[in-house]
């Protein structure tokens, strides 16, 4: 029971982070709720058993990647979010078949599946059996992972330096 | 106890907020974010079904599908700056020609 109470309070502020991300205009505002979102999503972790996925959303999503949006919101001093009309389609078909799905997948979850009830920690995930499959089962992905990393970080020094502009002049300054 | 299907269906919900959301935001930057919240979406349910079946492979996916998130939001803003540089604007229906 206080399982149930638990996941649907954290889920419900999860669900509400998400719909005032949508709905907030300016984007730190939205970057913020995304914060909200990411934390009650790592309390729906720690309930799963998945401690150490729980810690490691809160530090490198909720604290590493956000930090990134917010340092970028703040660099290009980015206002609030410009209403043009965008497209049609999008808004005719798109969105009414994203509720549409949404609302049967929901149904066939709810009314329909024979999936069976979790319990609290159903599945401790504890450091030393994650880093034994990730440097044992997984090592391959782990390792093109890490030249992925590589790639990513040289893509993001060359997309960011500016080579075609002057330096500033400092004695100006 | 929890019955599965109501994590997959939070993390449904999720998902279908991240996609409404690149359909209907105009700044380039929180389009970026609900590609995010769509990640997040996917990882709940990755981290449901390994406490289902008992296999903490799904767990070690989570952490794939992070690491890829930040690859990913690195690059991606690195390219958002560049645009902002050159475009003057982060408005995505102002973005729509490759050449200047």
């Amino acid at each position: 029971m206080l399982h149930l109470l638990v996941f649907s309070v954290f889920g419900l502020i999860c669900v509400a982070g998400a719909i005032n991300l949508l709905v907030q205009r300016h984007p730190i505002n939205s970057a913020l709720s995304l914060v909200v979102v990411m934390g009650s999503l790592a309390v729906e972790y720690l309930l799963l058993g998945a401690e150490f996925v729980a810690a490691v959303q809160v530090i490198v999503y909720a604290g590493a990647i956000m930090v990134l949006f917010v340092f970028v919101i703040m660099l290009l001093n980015a206002g609030v979010e410009e209403r043009s009309k965008g497209s049609r389609v999008a808004m005719l078909f798109g969105v009414p078949g994203v509720l549409i799905g949404t609302v049967l997948v929901a149904w066939v979850l709810l009314a329909r599946s024979g999936t069976g009830n979790v319990a609290v920690g159903a599945l401790p995930g504890p450091p030393k059996v994650i880093g034994w499959l990730l440097f044992h089962d997984f090592l391959l992905p782990f390792e093109v992972t890490s030249v992925l990393v590589l790639i990513a970080i040289m893509g993001a020094v060359v997309l960011a330096s500016h080579p075609g502009s002057k330096q500033p002049d400092k004695r100006e300054g | 106890m929890v019955p599965l299907s109501y994590y997959l269906v939070l993390s449904g919900i999720l998902f279908a907020c991240g996609v409404t959301g690149f359909l209907i935001k105009r700044n380039i930057i929180t389009v970026f974010m609900s590609i995010e919240l769509m990640l997040n979406g996917v990882n709940l349910s990755f981290v449901a079904f390994a406490a289902q079946w008992h296999a903490l492979s799904g767990q070690v996916f989570v952490f794939f599908v992070m690491v890829v998130a930040a690859a990913e939001a690195t690059v991606g803003l690195a390219i958002i700056i560049a645009v902002y540089r050159t475009r003057e604007t982060l408005n995505v229906d102002r973005i729509n020609l490759l050449k200047l």
